[in-house]
């Protein structure tokens, strides 16, 4: 856990605390904790630890999802920093290798085998190749996203940050952080940035 | 209660099949959706389920564990010993006799343990039914025969007791709350309306039509592996999915969950057990 994350969360928490929407009820909050620590037992890889929340996490549970800007604006930057770069400073990889890994939504759950590689879980919740109907609706849609956007180096080091921590662009965003738990190593994000920026790439064709 | 249609009913699981396995592939989705709810109106009145309630009522009437008592002689679900109609769309709710909060499946089992002197680590051991198992285990059955008898009649979670009042509340933090390595709450998947994932329908549990929709027809015999499962079942695979460790069986978090999601549910009318993909 990056020691800046944890710093920020808890210098952010009495202000956050003295501002709690009616939802995020502490009393309750603080039960409900307590009781999901007390009702779980570890499976496969899923071990205890994962019911803690870190920084970020407790962030978002304590304000419904909606931090305060300039709260949010500073653990953001923090998340960008997690950044891990590729050392070979390319950023666009195998469209094909992509669109595999988009299709899985496998990895993580006490069913699968740990370690890499687990899928990308793209298609769980983005419409992405036009020839893929069975798509989620919880991200928005990411069809024709290189051939809006273009892939210049600013977009490709975007979308790469992107997937590496979500967190990095919107806190409380519903996707993941791959990069940053070790869900999907550098290549593979690679290999998703050319799905999303390849003039090749279905996605834009 | 009797059987009607099952042989047609089991060659017409057949096509459902195929169709499914279609689904995944390149069918539009809301033509598909729509054809799966139109074979399951067709199949409500002939759902394997029926099989399950009447192994459910034997084991429900018969003397059986170490106190060789039946339920139906010792077992209050909240209306007096025995009483089975709309007990079950009445829970989650207070026992005293146990100071708990329980939901139906929660509090047969405490009866099993508590008045029939069975062990809890044996019914919890294995307490859901895998593709591969014949048969579903007794508790399964016990919870489709007790659900049977609150067919037609509405969901009416008490929240003017105090204590489901609570129970209520600290659920609702539950489905919020976030963490895990994807960052997943219940409500990442099931906090707005119209969401899906991949080709499957997310109802919002917030909401009473999507706590409806998530409470509706369980416990099910469900297409996917031909078993019946309960809603303790749905709940422990829905934290899979969420990538948190395991939930334990029939605990204080996922009776708050039901509590949560039955209650938002109040006042519609309860058909069940049902047929689930």
């Amino acid at each position: 856990m990056n020691r800046n994350i944890i710093l920020a969360a808890c210098a952010a928490l009495p202000f956050l605390t003295a501002s709690l929407p009616a939802r995020a009820d502490a009393d309750y909050r603080a039960k409900a904790i307590a009781m999901i620590k007390k009702d779980f037992k570890p499976r496969g890889q899923a071990s205890l630890d994962r019911l803690a929340e870190d920084g970020v996490q407790a962030i978002c549970n304590r304000t419904g999802n909606h931090p305060p800007e300039a709260i949010a604006k500073a653990l953001e930057a923090d998340q960008l920093a997690t950044v891990e770069w590729p050392a070979d400073g390319k950023l666009m990889g195998d469209w094909k290798k992509g669109e595999k890994l988009a299709q899985s939504g496998r990895g993580f759950t006490w069913r699968d085998k740990p370690g890499l590689p687990v899928g990308g879980n793209c298609y769980n919740c983005h419409q992405i190749s036009p020839k893929e109907v069975a798509f989620g609706t919880i991200g928005p849609s990411l069809l024709n996203f290189g051939k809006l956007r273009g892939n210049t180096p600013e977009t490709q080091k975007y979308v790469y940050s992107k997937i590496y921590n979500a967190k990095a662009y919107n806190l409380c965003s519903e996707m993941p952080r791959f990069g940053r738990v070790g869900a999907l190593a550098p290549e593979q994000i690679k290999d998703l940035v050319a799905l999303l920026l390849d003039p090749e790439s279905p996605v834009n064709k | 209660m009797k059987i009607r249609h099952t042989l047609g009913a089991l060659c017409a699981f057949a096509v459902a099949g195929s169709l499914c396995a279609q689904t995944a592939d390149n069918i539009d989705h809301a033509k598909a959706a729509k054809e799966f709810e139109k074979f399951r109106a067709e199949m409500e009145d002939s759902n394997p389920a029926e099989l399950n309630e009447l192994k459910g009522e034997e084991l429900w009437k018969a003397k059986r564990g170490p106190k060789n008592v039946s339920l139906a002689e010792s077992c209050d679900l909240g209306l007096g010993i025995g009483k089975l109609e709309g007990a079950y769309v009445q829970m989650p709710r207070y026992f005293k006799d146990a100071d708990a909060v329980m939901d139906a499946e929660r509090r047969i089992v405490w009866c099993m343990v508590e008045k029939q002197g069975f062990k809890f680590a044996d019914i919890a051991k294995k307490p859901f039914q895998s593709p591969n198992d014949s048969s579903a285990p007794d508790i399964t059955n016990l919870v489709m025969y007790v659900a049977g008898h609150s067919r037609g009649k509405p969901f009416a979670v008490n929240l003017k007791d105090p204590k489901v009042r609570e129970v209520y509340e600290i659920g609702k933090e539950v489905a919020h709350y976030r963490a895990g390595p994807y960052d997943f709450a219940c409500s990442t998947c099931h906090g707005v309306d119209g969401k899906r994932i991949r080709m499957q329908d997310l109802p919002n549990i917030n909401s009473k039509e999507g706590a409806t929709k998530a409470v509706m027809g369980w416990p099910a015999w469900r297409m996917t592996g031909g078993v019946a499962l309960t809603l303790q079942w749905r709940m422990n695979d829905c934290f899979r999915q969420q990538r948190f460790p395991e939930p334990k069986y029939a605990s204080d978090t996922i009776t708050a969950l039901l509590t949560y999601m039955t209650a938002n549910a109040n006042g519609v009318v309860y058909k069940g057990p049902g047929i689930k993909r």
